[in-house]
Order: C-alpha cells, then sequence, then structure tokens
C-alpha cells in the first residue's frame, strides 16, 4: 500500500515538473494540440531566440551570443527594425529591437531588466538615467565602439569616472517652418529675428486663416503621443537660460523658473494660434504633423527626426529657434543634443555583450546602416559614419557657424521624468482650458516646486 | 375587477416602453463604437455623434489598418486571448474539480487547512501580490500564454474550489461508496461518476473563469513577456498609450473586433451564463 | 463526526493516499500564485528594495511612509466615496430593473439579455468606449473629462452602473422568484396593496441577496482598476504649493499601481505595504459580509 501511494506521488511530482518544464522551453510541443493556428504564424522565430539567450545566460554557451536593444523613441521603431534586419540578413546574428511606449521607458526598462532575458543594449541618456541605471551598464572606456567616436561631447560618465553610455547621434530641436506658406502670407523666414518679429508674422498669418486658406501654428496636443514637445523640449528653454553661463553636469536640486515668463510667450504664441483651439488640446486626436506636411499650417514645434517624413512633401522646411523674447535672442540657435547614448548591460553573457558591440560597430561603420540611421536620427558622431543628409541638422550647424549659442539639452536632468511631466501635462491642460494667471501660476508650481520634489523622491 | 385587470395592464404597458427605452440607451455605447470604427481618425473626436458618412467614412480601412497595424497586429492579440482563457479555464477547472472532491470527501486536517487557505484566497486583492506574483511567475519562466495558466490556476483557484466544494457536499456519497467497495480507484470514481454530477457546476465555473481571464489586463500584463504577448486588453491599452499619433478610428474598430466574440459567445451560452453568475453570486 | 466513523470510511481510505494525484497541481499553483507572492508581499512591505534579490529590512518605515503621503489619502477617501455612491445607485436601480422584469411583462428576457450584455465587455475597453461617448458631448461645451475631476468622477459611476446593474439585476431576480408564492398569495387575499407587499412581504424576504449585492458592489468599488486607468488615469492633477501633485481621480488601486510602477525606484516598498493595507480594508469588508450572511442565516 506504501509503496503504491509512494509511486503515484513520485509519477505526479514528474508529470507536473515535465509538463513545467516542457511548457517553459518548448512550447510548440504542448503548442500544437491547443491552438494549431497560433504557435507556428506569430513567433516562431522570437521564441526560438529567447530560448538560445536564456540558455546562454545559464550554461555560458559559445555559440555567439544576441542583441536585444531597448530603444526608447517610438518614432525611430520601424528605421530600428530595418537595420536589425539587414544585420541579421549579413552576419546570422538576431537582433531584438524592443521598442517601450513613449512615456513609459524607465517602467519597461525597470521590468525588462528584471527578467531572465534582459535587454544587452539599452539607452542611458540622462543624468537620471545614469543614476538608475549606471551600475547595470559595462565600462565602455577604450572599446572598439569608443575608438570610433570623433567627439567626447556625447558621452555619459557616472560618479566613479566610468564610462555608461556613449551618444549614437545627436538631434536639434525648435520651430519648423514652412518658407512657402510664409511667402504666400507676404512673410519671409528671413524676417524672423526674434520673439517680437515671430509674433508678428504668427499672429497675422493667424488673423487672415480663412483668407489663405493655412493657420500659424499645427494643433499643440497635450495627450501621451505629442505632450513631450511642451514638457519636454519647449521647457528646455527655461532650463537653458536657467543655467547662465555654466552647464548643468548633474541635476540641480532646485531651479528658479526665471524664464517662464518667456516659456508662457512662446506657449500662448502656439496655442492661440493654431489649427485647434486650446480647449480641445487635453484630449488630443489631432495630427499636427499631418497638418504641417499637408500645408495647413506654417509652424510646427518639433525636432530633426522629423525631416524624413517632412521632407518628403515640404523639402523647403526649415528650422528655427525658439524666439521667447529673451535678451540678445537674435543670436540664438536651435536646441542640440542627444538622449540616444548606447550602454551595454553589464550582467548580460559575455558572448551577448560581444555580439552586441559587433553590433554597435556595425552600425557606424557600415555605410548602408549608418545611412539608414542618419536619416532618422541626426548626425553620428562617428569617424566613418555617412554624413546626415538632414535639412533641420543642416539648419543647426549652420547656425552655429554663424556664432549663434547653441542650447544644449538641459531638460534631459528633469529628475524622475515621467511623474515631472505628468503633472506638467496637467497643469498645462488646464492652463489651456483657462489661461488665466492663477493657472499659469499652478503650471509654475508644478515646474518648479515639482522639480525639487521629484528631485527629492529620486535621491531620498 | 374588469377595472384593475385592465389597469394592470396599462400599467404594465407602460413599464414595457420604459424598459424599451432603458435597452435602447443600453445599446446605444454600442452602437456609437460600431458607427465611429466606421469614421476617419479627425472626426472622431469632432463629430462623435454624426453618421459616418460623406468624407468622415473611412469604409473598412480602419479594420483593415487595426488588425494588421504597426508592429503588432492585431489578430495576434486575438489569438493570445483565445488560447489563455481557453488552456487556463479548462486547467482551473479540471484541477480544481479534483481537489475539491478530494478536500470534501477525506476532510482531514490538511484538507480543512487547503480549504480555508482558498477562501482567503478570494478576499485577497490582486495588488497584494501583484509585485511578488509577476517577478516569481518571471522567474520561473512562466512568462507565455502556454504557461501562464498555471499562474491563474494558481491565483484563481480559491473560488472555484469553494463552488465546486459547496456542491460535492450536496452529492450523495452512496454511489462512489458503493463503487469503492466495488474495486474501482479513486480516479475512474472522479471521471465516471462525480464529474458527470458536477456538469451544471462545471457549466457555471467555467463562465466565470472565462469571464474574468478573457477580460484581465493586469496580471496578464505583468506577467507576460508583452513584448512577445499582449492579449487583447493588453494592445488596446498600449495602442491608446502610444506610437505617434493614436488614431482613433482604427481603436474603435479594435473594440469592436474585441467584442464581437463576446457577444456571439453571449448569444449562444446565454442561458448558462446568467445562471452561472447567479450561482457565483451566491456562494461567494 | 459521524460520518467519520460510517460509511465514507471505504471511500476515505480509498482516496486518501491519492493526494499527490488530486491536490499537488493544484498546491504547486496555489504556492507559487499565491502563498508564496502572499508572504513575500507581507515580507517586502517591511523592506527597502530595488531588485527583490537585495531587500534591506526597514521596520515600519513604509507604512509611516504610506499614512503620510496625501496622494494615497486622498484615494482612499475618493474610492470610499466612489463604493457608497455606486453602491447606492446601482443596487437601487439594479433592484428596480429586477422588479420590473419580474412583473410578467412582454420582453423580459429580451430586456435582461440586454441589461445584462456590458457585464462581458472588459474594463479596460469599457474604458475606451465611454472616454469616447463623454469626450464626444464635453467637446461641445469645449472641455474634457480629463478637465474636471467632477465629470471623471460621475462619469466612472455612470460607466459602471452601465456594466454592474445587469449584473445585480440577475441576482435580485433570483431572489424574487424564490420568495415563495403562498406568502404573496397571502398578501393578496389579505388585501396589501402593491407597495405594502413589496415593502412588508418581498423586500424582507430577499435580505440575503441585498447583503450580497450591497457587499458585492463595495468590494467592487475598492477594487476598481482598469475602468479607472482607461478612463481618466488619475488625470486631473492638483498641484500642490510644494509641488507635490493629488491625482484628483486616482481610485486606490491605482494609487498603488502607481507607486510600484511609477518611474520612481526608491518607493516600491512604500507600495507594498499600502498593498498590504489595501489588503487588510478588503479584507475585512469580506469578513465583514461573511459573518453578517451567517448571522442572518442563524436568525432565520
Amino acid at each position: 500500500m506504501k509503496i503504491k501511494s509512494v509511486l503515484a506521488f513520485l509519477m505526479v511530482a514528474v508529470m507536473c515538473m515535465a509538463i513545467l518544464t516542457a511548457c517553459s522551453s518548448s512550447e510548440p510541443a504542448e503548442s500544437s494540440t491547443e491552438a494549431s493556428t497560433g504557435s507556428d504564424s506569430s513567433s516562431a522565430g522570437s521564441t526560438s531566440d529567447d530560448s538560445s539567450s536564456s540558455d546562454t545566460s545559464s550554461s555560458g554557451s559559445s555559440s555567439g551570443g544576441s542583441v536585444y536593444w531597448l530603444n526608447f523613441k517610438p518614432e525611430s521603431d520601424e528605421v530600428l527594425q530595418a537595420v536589425a534586419a539587414m544585420y541579421k540578413e549579413e552576419t546570422g546574428v538576431d537582433v531584438k529591437v524592443i521598442t517601450a511606449a513613449s512615456g513609459t521607458y524607465e517602467q519597461t526598462l525597470g521590468s525588462e531588466m528584471d527578467k531572465s532575458d534582459p535587454p544587452t543594449l539599452f539607452v542611458i541618456g540622462s543624468e537620471d538615467g545614469v543614476k538608475n541605471w549606471g551600475d547595470y551598464a559595462m565600462d565602455l572606456t577604450g572599446t572598439p565602439i569608443v575608438e570610433q567616436l570623433n567627439t567626447e561631447d556625447y558621452n555619459l560618465y557616472d560618479e566613479n569616472g566610468k564610462l555608461v553610455s556613449v551618444g549614437y547621434c545627436y538631434e536639434s530641436f525648435g520651430i519648423i517652418v514652412n518658407p512657402t506658406l510664409l511667402e504666400k502670407a507676404g512673410h519671409s523666414v528671413d524676417d524672423i529675428k526674434d520673439f517680437e518679429s515671430l509674433k508678428a508674422v504668427v499672429e497675422d498669418i493667424h488673423s487672415r486663416r480663412d483668407e489663405l486658406g493655412f493657420d500659424a501654428f499645427t494643433s499643440n496636443d497635450m495627450d501621451a503621443s505629442s505632450s513631450w514637445r511642451y514638457t519636454g523640449h519647449l521647457a528646455n528653454l527655461d532650463y537653458y537660460y536657467e543655467q547662465g553661463g555654466t552647464k548643468w553636469t548633474t541635476c540641480p536640486p532646485t531651479i528658479t523658473g526665471d524664464y517662464l515668463d518667456n516659456y508662457r510667450n512662446l506657449y500662448d504664441l502656439a496655442i492661440n494660434n493654431s489649427t485647434v483651439s486650446p480647449n480641445e488640446l487635453a484630449t488630443g486626436g489631432h495630427d499636427a504633423e499631418n497638418e504641417f506636411i499637408t500645408g495647413q499650417a506654417a509652424f510646427f514645434i518639433q525636432g530633426s527626426w522629423e525631416w524624413p517624413t517632412v521632407s518628403e512633401l515640404v523639402p523647403e522646411a526649415v528650422m528655427i529657434p525658439y524666439y521667447c523674447g529673451v535678451e540678445g535672442e537674435e543670436k540664438a540657435g536651435l536646441n542640440n543634443g542627444t538622449q540616444n547614448c548606447w550602454a551595454i548591460n553589464s550582467r548580460a553573457s559575455e558572448a551577448d555583450q560581444q555580439a552586441t558591440m559587433d553590433f554597435m560597430v556595425w552600425c557606424v561603420t557600415d555605410p548602408e546602416a549608418s545611412a539608414e540611421l542618419v536619416d532618422t536620427f541626426g548626425v553620428m558622431p562617428y569617424k566613418e559614419a555617412v554624413a546626415s543628409s538632414n535639412g533641420f541638422l543642416a539648419n543647426a550647424e549652420q547656425y552655429a557657424a554663424d556664432g549663434n549659442y547653441t542650447m544644449n539639452w538641459a531638460f534631459t536632468y528633469q529628475p524622475n521624468v515621467d511623474e515631472y511631466r505628468n503633472a506638467l501635462v496637467s497643469a498645462l491642460n488646464q492652463y489651456d482650458a483657462d489661461p488665466s494667471d492663477a493657472n499659469w501660476e499652478t503650471f509654475k508650481t508644478a515646474f518648479v516646486q515639482g522639480w525639487a520634489q521629484q528631485y527629492q523622491a529620486m535621491n531620498g | 375587477m374588469d377595472g384593475t385587470l385592465k389597469g394592470d395592464q396599462r400599467r404594465k404597458n407602460i413599464l414595457s416602453i420604459i424598459l424599451a427605452i432603458l435597452c435602447v440607451i443600453y445599446v446605444l455605447p454600442v452602437f456609437e463604437v460600431v458607427m465611429n470604427s466606421f469614421k476617419l481618425n479627425t472626426y472622431v473626436k469632432t463629430e462623435t455623434f454624426a453618421w459616418p458618412s460623406g468624407e468622415m467614412s473611412a469604409g473598412w480601412q480602419n479594420y483593415a489598418n487595426g488588425v494588421a497595424f504597426g508592429s503588432y497586429p492585431f489578430w495576434q492579440s486575438v489569438i493570445w486571448s483565445a488560447v489563455i482563457t481557453v488552456l487556463s479555464t479548462v486547467l482551473i477547472l479540471v484541477c480544481t474539480s479534483m481537489a475539491a472532491w478530494y478536500i470534501e470527501r477525506v476532510n482531514n486536517k490538511f484538507c480543512k487547512a487547503v480549504y480555508f487557505l482558498c477562501v482567503f484566497s478570494m478576499v485577497v486583492p490582486f495588488q497584494m501580490v501583484m509585485f511578488t506574483l509577476s517577478k516569481t511567475a518571471d522567474s520561473l519562466g512562466l512568462n507565455t500564454p502556454w504557461t501562464i495558466p498555471f499562474v491563474y490556476l494558481g491565483f484563481g483557484a480559491g473560488l472555484a474550489i469553494f463552488m465546486f466544494v459547496g456542491f460535492v457536499k450536496s452529492v450523495p456519497l452512496e454511489v462512489e461508496e458503493a463503487a469503492a467497495i466495488d474495486g474501482c480507484g479513486p480516479l475512474r470514481i472522479f471521471f465516471l461518476i462525480v464529474l458527470p454530477m458536477l456538469k451544471p457546476t462545471l457549466i457555471s465555473v467555467g463562465i466565470l473563469e472565462i469571464m474574468w481571464i478573457w477580460n484581465d489586463y493586469l496580471l496578464p500584463y505583468l506577467v507576460l513577456d508583452i513584448n512577445q504577448y499582449r492579449t487583447i486588453p493588453i494592445q488596446i491599452q498600449y495602442l491608446n498609450g502610444s506610437y505617434g499619433t493614436v488614431d482613433l478610428g482604427v481603436m474603435m474598430a479594435l473594440i469592436v473586433v474585441s467584442i464581437v466574440p463576446v457577444i456571439v459567445f453571449y448569444l449562444t451560452c446565454q442561458k448558462y451564463i446568467i445562471k452561472g453568475v447567479a450561482a457565483g453570486a451566491v456562494k461567494g | 463526526m459521524s460520518k467519520k466513523i460510517n460509511s465514507a470510511s471505504t471511500l476515505q481510505r480509498t482516496i486518501g493516499k491519492w493526494w499527490p494525484v488530486f491536490m499537488l497541481p493544484v498546491l504547486i499553483c496555489f504556492v507559487i500564485g499565491f502563498v508564496w507572492p502572499f508572504i513575500q508581499g507581507i515580507y517586502l512591505s517591511f523592506c527597502n528594495f530595488r531588485l527583490v534579490s537585495d531587500a534591506t529590512f526597514v521596520g515600519f518605515d513604509n507604512y509611516g511612509k504610506a499614512f503620510t503621503d496625501p496622494s494615497f489619502g486622498h484615494s482612499f477617501w475618493y474610492t470610499a466615496l466612489y463604493a457608497v455612491v455606486s453602491l447606492v445607485l446601482i443596487n437601487v436601480l439594479a433592484f428596480l430593473v429586477a422588479y420590473a422584469l419580474t412583473q410578467g411583462i412582454k420582453g423580459s428576457n429580451l430586456f435582461r439579455t440586454v441589461f445584462f450584455m456590458p457585464n462581458l465587455i472588459g474594463g479596460i475597453v469599457l474604458g475606451y468606449i465611454w472616454s469616447m461617448i463623454f469626450d464626444g458631448i464635453l467637446s461641445q461645451y469645449h472641455t474634457s473629462i480629463l478637465l474636471n475631476s467632477t465629470y471623471g468622477f460621475w462619469g466612472l459611476i455612470i460607466l459602471m452602473c452601465w456594466q454592474q446593474i445587469g449584473y445585480m439585476m440577475i441576482i435580485y431576480i433570483a431572489g424574487l422568484q424564490a420568495v415563495p408564492e403562498d406568502i404573496l398569495e397571502a398578501a393578496r387575499i389579505d388585501g396589501a396593496s402593491r407597495s405594502q407587499t413589496l415593502f412588508k412581504v418581498v423586500i424582507p424576504n430577499m435580505m440575503p441577496s441585498f447583503t450580497i449585492c450591497t457587499f458585492l458592489t463595495l468590494i467592487n468599488g475598492f477594487k476598481l482598476f482598469d475602468q479607472n486607468l482607461a478612463l481618466t488615469g488619475g488625470q486631473p492633477f492638483i498641484i500642490q504649493p510644494d509641488g507635490t501633485t493629488i491625482k484628483t481621480t486616482e481610485m486606490l488601486a491605482l494609487n498603488i499601481y502607481n507607486t510600484f510602477y511609477g518611474s520612481n525606484v526608491t518607493s516600491q516598498g512604500v507600495a507594498q505595504a499600502k498593498a498590504v493595507i489595501f489588503f487588510i480594508l478588503v479584507a475585512g469588508l469580506g469578513l465583514l459580509q461573511l459573518s453578517y450572511t451567517r448571522k442572518r442565516e442563524v436568525q432565520q
């Protein structure tokens, strides 16, 4: 009797184990019985690379690693997928590119890093990122990718001097203008030299929008897909001017918001002279990019990554600085910088790290790949990378060459960035609905005191 | 007498009319979604209640775009949702009915302890365990649609066992007893004698589980490897929070696609669903 | 006790040692899916941690932080208010509909089918359906459900009424049909008016249904997550003078979720502590229901 029960127990235990292990490693075996449609078509490729990479981490196989790039820019997802496919074709090495939904990169990275198959290549693009994820990044000092760099401007180090990440491109943002529409309205881009002249042109176009058939600014939606243009990029004008002469190197515990009146100048101009009235912005649903390329509006607050799309229909488009009424802004240039910095997961297997490094070097040296990347990303600061054909970045370089000051990306220091920006969005929504001074004060609070609060939350 | 009867009839008619109006109001939101699923994106927000005609109409384009949208086509989500729901429900039904029978029939200290734990688990909200559960599931490799049923079995066992035990209690012992004396093994007793008698409860529990799992968002979102496997709710939430401009027309089309199987399921199994819900509520 | 000594013993002896077959699969999964996460959750609520593997014990710190977090307090009162309002509305309306449907009117079945239907639609999808409808209406008045927490509150109430009335209606119908026919007959013979019958005979006879529905709506209200996330996601915020925010339409479950997975990586311990508090609250309500039902059963 006893033997029988022990046997039964063993049998079931073995069965359970068998089921569990069979399920986790070779799904198709079970899948074929239950749902033959689902298993074969959807992800045969990805399941196989899944198991191979988890193998390497446990048994340390030397059969060549794979690359898993956790990308943070939804708009460049398509190009990265294409580049990954190119690499696979050329070398046979799997490159999995996963793109976090906008505004959720930190969160996605957090959960992915804790998983059994974490990203090997990820983005540490700010001081915040270094603080959070520096421990997980391999020291890149002296690695092949660093030898390819032609500037150290976009490198990020931690407090011990470890090279945590290297920029793979830099970008630029400002106000994109359609010169043809301006001419139709009897103006010219050259007329715009500062906030006053910008305002004159914008308000003139907006007041004659029915007669002209187009408006000044595109819609300025505050939903997740578009709000970062204001809570991130436009906010940079305050941070930049606030820095004064000395640029931030770490996140300051507090900021003053001294230039928020200038922010308000430009923000008011954009929302009050646009295709969509301010009180409809909160829920979004408009398509600013489409409005610009189809000629419904002449001004578009955006960045150089829009060039591939914009240049197809408006090849003459140019980018001008954020004119906002600051003293001496005639000499302003565009906002140049990058959050696109590669870091390699220090906890990945050596094979995966090597595979990742090979992939990175290939990206910046292969003429075809770098051409593809340069077109979306902007200038790649590497010796052998193809020069950029991006018109907006040419504008950026021209401004710099003409002796204008370049506005660095101070907004990358925003502490606890998603929470901070969510509060800004909420405050701007209230302001859009009722542009009163009281509501602007609320926005100021979110902007200045919110910074201090989030800094506290991050640093304990 | 005649007068009150007439009055009664009139009252009933008025009631019918009121309820009919309520019904129309009830169906309107779904009708709205269907209508907007044929509209172009820009008109969904601005002309929400207009008929999708003329320049507003997108025809079937939203459906075509939506089902094969972006890097994660929607039909994959539909399949994963179906796989997870079916596998989990079957696993839960088989395992918990067996356990419930054992618990009720053997009824020793160990069984009582397990039963108590099950009842206890019913009052624990998911937020209590969500973080640790997702970590545990991931470290055990339970993050695929083929393995997540084990997680569902673990977290959802409580209610199912509770309902099955309640029913087994009311099943007379004599038949099983006689079979045992005849030398029938436990597995045969269970599958040949007990299980057929459990059929109504199986259906009730099954329906409750299907309704829960098909619509569940947070558990699969936290447990599954969402880059590869997204269920319908995950994909809809994902689309709304990301990727440049959200195409609301497409969104509505996807909602329609995701509701249709549910409505079909409901209309075909209505009788059981309503019975199952009543049973589940009374017991739970 | 008598069961054990008597006939059940043969059966018990036969199946007793088969527990690995009958119990083990459930037990293993139950440990993975509930017991272990639950214990670990309690433990982690006393810890500071970024990754589970390197947690450090900090005692009741996290609970202190949770109780002093104004957003948690706000979400508690907001949730409680929501739960009470929805409790009253859903139950009153569901009972009225159920009562109407048991009057033998034409089309009862069709009506019942329609009213129950929204129950089968998931919370996320429901949220987006209604956010489209509310914004469609509110945009006529140049506002949005995301801009006004009053709209957000009543929006959620309307949504949940739409979803839950059908469910509670089913339970009430079952209760109404279970009222013994002879009692109704007796009331009719005694010449009781319709409302007298309803309040003096029918309702007292279906108290169990009321108990069930009351607690179900209450607990559902406290646990609400998907609909909250999809409809408003916590918008709009109140920006406090010190720069912290209160998400005005954020309910308890969402607050816990945001504390866990918001980008503030240092607060996961606090989030787990909030989750434990939340668990005690919901479990308390559940136990209250249990004891209440028991008491009633004894009385009858």
